[in-house]
């Protein structure tokens, strides 16, 4: 009785708390310019499917797709257990589901048991890769201090909640043989998969006390560590695990080479070609050519960001990345969010506005020199198993550059006075275009 | 070798005719010594193959593919809002380009200003003049040479062109090898988003020459690319190995013409 107050009362809390939390990424997200997504909703849920659900980009990389994918079932099949669970802790009772299900509650439980270790084994294999064989794309220098701590401890929050689960399961196993189980119809075999053979052997001389003890600190352990979780995902990049199937549905479904035209400037040129043309009134807000700060992206690009889970299959990528330049198109999805972050503590301190605090996501966090670097090959867009985008963001960045503040390297400037004056990057007249029908 | 037929929009409307398909030259194309040669390769293939194709001439400009990749939207509209009024003024239905920024901009950016034209890269009209029998192609000179293809951005991941290039080069009957990172994988040459107008950023290697090395590994006898940028990236890195005398830069018309004895 009490527990089960103890628990409906955590459960609240910590449901309660992680809708808030969600309920302003929602609103820092709703800051960015509009976009058209919602168009072709066929298209869109069969990417979804395709590459959220089926993990297709991932597989451009087997051997961490394959570990991958055993995290990724075992969290997704998980879910079903947890019901149960949420079940048991709010009335009281003890593996509820089981005596409806008969057998199929076996195999159910079974299964996730197998996926959970496959999991296990991943999660080792993960801690490894980025700490002891320290592959590059997991150890470059954007990733130092918090990021770094927060990839292990979402892996090792991983390991500990598979360890409550076969406490849990494991002594209720050896419970349930010496007759001493409270789950409901104990009666036949209980039979897990694995835990018939690791509980005995980690747990089979103890006593029925001590077993109920341990079973106890395995339940409250695994939903503690779930809630946990829940709400430890709008702080870290472990968002994607939510967040890459509405990030994947409103992709980009044009050609990658085509960038956006600037509403803003097709008015202004359509007027200097033809005062008289009509062009809808420029709207009250200042008008801001290019992106200088998170507010000027748009709610897809911000959406990127709190998606981005920091692989650098992007960054592993990219020509000027690869060649050495300062440019990581991870760390552009990084900055964009830990500056969103800030944006929204902000509102939050001034009753939901904004306040300027004198920074910016250009130069605070992105340098100049990041951006020019970019050969806009599409490299970053193509590897993201999520469909993020970061090449937009560079180019927004880099319009703010050059339109607003005229802050382009000299060479470029000479490029543009040279297709403004003779149609042409290079300094060539374009009287001269058809002479090499002659030479 | 004969001379090249080369006809201007001007001259067609003069002429009260309509060609078939207007070729977008551009910049590189008309300006570019390197350039020039893919150029004159690809009249000699629309020659060749009777194509009734027009060029704009002095009339064509930048498509404003560098400055908007450099941010430089208003000059990029300015540009293309120029070219479509000459484009729609001469009713111009499909254009041929022989750069796959000039293809990507005409294509995918130039219809919201008002501009809508079938646009496609000069591979791809290789192509259907070999799948329509327009021209014909026996091995020859390339036979048993080792190509690899460089993909261009542009063409290949931009607008997911992979195959066109291919399966023109299959006709050379030459040994085609893959790069490690080829098609949707491929590395950049290091010369787009306006990279080709500046000085590379601060860095321990040149793009051009990491993309080079790994094109080179394969000992080829020919790499084969289909954009004048990218044939200038590589053809640097080419030298900077000192490989020029054994391993040619060429362009996949180049290919074709030079098949054909053109």
């Amino acid at each position: 009785m009490i527990s089960s107050i103890i628990f409906i009362l955590l459960f609240s809390a910590g449901a309660v708390w992680v809708t808030i939390n969600f309920l302003k990424i929602r609103r820092n997200i709703l800051i960015g310019k509009e976009i058209d997504r919602k168009d072709n909703p066929a298209q869109r849920w069969k990417i979804m499917t395709l590459v959220a659900l089926g993990q297709k980009k991932m597989f451009e990389r087997p051997i961490p797709a394959i570990l991958h994918l055993f995290l990724y079932s075992a969290f997704v099949i998980t879910q079903i257990e947890l019901i149960e669970i949420v079940c048991d802790g709010a009335s009281g009772h003890h593996r509820m589901f089981r005596s409806s299900l008969g057998g199929f509650y076996t195999f159910l439980v079974s299964f996730i048991e197998v996926l959970s270790v496959l999991a296990f084994i991943g999660t080792i294999a993960f801690l490894s890769r980025r700490n002891l064989l320290k592959v590059p794309r997991l150890v470059k220098s954007e990733l130092n201090g918090w990021p770094k701590l927060d990839a292990n401890f979402i892996l090792i929050g991983e390991l500990t909640l598979i360890t409550f689960i076969f406490m849990m399961n494991g002594a209720d196993e050896v419970l349930f043989n010496n007759g001493w189980s409270h789950a409901e119809d104990a009666r036949g075999s209980f039979g897990l998969a694995i835990s018939s053979h690791l509980g005995p052997m980690l747990f089979g001389g103890m006593s029925e006390s001590s077993l109920h003890i341990v079973e106890r600190i395995g339940w409250w352990g695994h939903i503690v560590m779930v809630l946990g979780f829940l709400n430890y995902l709008p702080y870290s990049k472990h968002f994607h695990i939510l967040l890459a199937f509405p990030n994947v549905y409103f992709s980009n479904l044009l050609a990658k080479g085509k960038f956006t035209n600037l509403e803003s400037v097709t008015n202004e040129v359509k007027l200097m070609f033809d005062p008289s043309a009509v062009v809808p009134p420029p709207s009250a807000e200042p008008m801001r050519f290019g992106a200088k700060d998170v507010m000027d992206l748009s709610w897809k690009q911000l959406l990127d960001a709190y998606t981005c889970t920091e692989c650098g299959r992007c960054t592993s990528s990219c020509p000027a990345n690869i060649t050495g330049k300062l440019l990581s198109p991870r760390k552009i999805m990084m900055d964009t969010r830990d500056r969103l972050t800030e944006v929204g503590k902000n509102m939050d301190a001034n009753k939901g506005e904004f306040k300027d605090d004198g920074k910016s996501l250009l130069t605070d966090y992105i340098a100049p020199e990041e951006l020019w670097a970019c050969t806009s090959c599409n490299a970053c867009v193509q590897e993201c198993p999520v469909n993020i985008d970061p090449l937009s963001i560079i180019i927004d960045l880099r319009r703010f550059l050059v339109m607003e503040q005229s802050a382009a390297p000299t060479e470029l400037n000479m490029m543009f006075t040279n297709i403004e004056n003779n149609g042409a990057p290079w300094q060539f007249a374009q009287a001269d275009r058809l002479k090499w029908k002659d030479e | 070798m004969s001379e090249l037929k080369v006809t201007t929009m001007a001259d067609y409307l003069a002429k009260g005719e309509v060609p078939e398909i207007l070729f977008w030259v551009g910049c590189a194309g008309s300006f570019d010594d390197r350039a020039k040669k893919i150029t004159k390769a690809i009249v000699k293939i629309l020659n060749h193959a009777n194509v009734k194709f027009a060029v704009l001439g002095t009339e064509e400009s930048c498509t404003g593919d560098p400055a908007k990749r450099a941010g430089n939207e208003f000059l990029f509209q300015m540009q293309a809002m120029t070219n479509i009024t000459v484009l729609n003024g001469y009713e111009i239905k499909r254009i041929v380009t022989g750069c796959p920024h000039c293809f990507n901009t005409l294509k995918n950016e130039y219809p919201s200003l008002g501009g809508n034209y079938e646009v496609v890269h000069h591979t791809q009209l290789i192509q259907e003049l070999l799948n329509s029998g327009r021209i014909k192609i026996e091995g020859g000179s390339f036979k048993g040479k080792k190509i690899t293809f460089h993909d261009p951005c542009y063409l290949g991941r931009a607008n997911d062109v992979y195959e066109a290039p291919r399966q023109v080069m299959i006709n050379l009957d030459a040994e085609l090898t893959e790069m490690k990172r080829s098609r949707a994988n491929g590395l950049c040459c290091g010369a787009g988003g306006a990279q080709m107008f500046k000085e590379a950023e601060k860095g321990d290697k040149e793009v051009n020459i990491e993309r080079t090395e790994e094109a080179l590994a394969l000992n080829p006898d020919i790499i084969a690319v289909g954009c004048p940028f990218c044939n200038t990236m590589m053809t640097d890195g080419v030298k900077n190995f000192n490989k020029e005398q054994t391993v040619k830069v060429l362009d996949v018309a180049e290919l074709i013409a030079q098949a054909k004895d053109l």
